[in-house]
């Protein structure tokens, strides 16, 4: 109160505005999300939970959370139509789908940044049979950390982050990360 | 044949002049002009400045809405409805993008706000200062002076 009296108007008025400057890039950069606490908690052998998300289906219908999949061990896949290497790995995750998917297991695409269309001819075209998610600003990507295309998180059949993949993932990744947490209860 | 060339000549009388007349009555939207008011979302600045995969895919949509004949704010609107509204180099005035006008406005006006009261008190202390110089304080009289005057002024009260 006194030194409100004492402070001219003017460096009054300069410290509001420069403090509500630093509030608003304290909360830009809070609202960015930060990928590597995810990275340094799995590097712990922790298992954090995965945020939820509630994504539109590709072809359509009813949006889907991943809380449906609770129960499941969840390969979730980051990939965009214009992404190179995206094309490469899909192969190889459609593989695995047949493989897993009696066993309680489940890939699930999501669609990022991309266009309905060719996201749709993406598929088509790979003879994709797995669920497909469609994100179309990438707002989930923020809460999961991901930065970059493709990248795959694995989720515990109780719905927790046991596995991240930076990149195209291949088959020795897919073994490690997901054999085990099939053997696992929920 | 002669009966199939004719139908195609018939049909490019009909057709012909019509199709310029379509392109004139489409509205006049460039892709450099949307490069501009859109972003490339994978690389965080506008489309013209991006040339990454995603930003290929963006601007071949935007030329094939500009081949439909697709006004500026219908691209946008289908913009908005693949990518979001993100994919809008201006953000929309609501909610917390709102802080994206008021904020440089609020600024501007603070700023000129305590600009204004700087110069007022400035130019308050400057008259202050000039009426200082232009009525100095008198010095103290001489007493001798003094005497002397309080005797003539005595002389003229008898």
């Amino acid at each position: 109160m006194h030194l409100a009296r004492r402070l001219p108007l003017p460096v009054l008025v300069a410290i509001v505005g420069v403090g509500a400057l630093l509030g608003l890039l304290a909360y830009g950069v809070s609202s960015s999300g930060s990928g590597h606490t995810l990275d340094n908690a799995l590097a712990q052998g922790r298992r954090p939970p995965a945020p939820a998300i509630l994504l539109p289906r590709l072809n359509g219908g009813s949006p889907a959370s991943l809380a449906d999949y609770r129960g499941k061990v969840v390969v979730l896949n980051y990939w965009a139509s214009w992404c190179v290497p995206c094309r490469q790995e899909a192969p190889l995750l459609e593989r695995w789908q047949r493989r897993i998917s009696g066993l309680g297991g489940s890939i699930i695409g999501v669609d990022v940044l991309d266009l309905t269309s060719d996201a749709r001819a993406f598929i088509r075209k790979l003879h994709l049979t797995y669920p497909m998610l469609r994100d179309r600003d990438g707002h989930t990507q923020q809460r999961l950390g991901i930065s970059g295309y493709p990248e795959t998180v694995v989720l515990d059949r109780r719905g927790r982050i046991a596995a991240l993949r930076r990149g195209p993932v291949d088959d020795p990744f897919l073994r490690r990360a997901v054999l085990p947490l099939l053997a696992e209860s929920a | 044949m002669s009966r199939r060339l004719a139908a195609l000549f018939v049909v490019l009388a009909v057709t012909g002049p019509a199709a310029p007349a379509l392109a004139a009555g489409c509205p006049k939207t460039s892709l450099p002009e949307m490069e501009n008011e859109v972003m490339c979302l994978v690389c965080g600045v506008p489309l013209a400045l991006a040339d990454a995969p995603q930003a290929q895919r963006e601007r071949a949509f935007i030329t094939r809405m500009i081949g439909h004949c697709r006004s500026k704010d219908e691209i946008k609107a289908e913009l908005v409805a693949q990518y979001g509204p993100r994919v809008l180099a201006l953000p929309k005035a609501s909610g917390f993008r709102l802080a994206a006008y008021l904020v440089p406005g609020l600024t501007a006006v603070a700023a000129a706000a305590a600009i204004g009261l700087v110069a007022v008190r400035w130019s308050r202390r400057q008259r202050t200062r000039s009426r200082e110089i232009v009525a100095p304080t008198p010095p103290p009289f001489d007493p001798v002076d003094t005497a002397q005057l309080e005797a003539e002024l005595e002389r003229y009260r008898q």
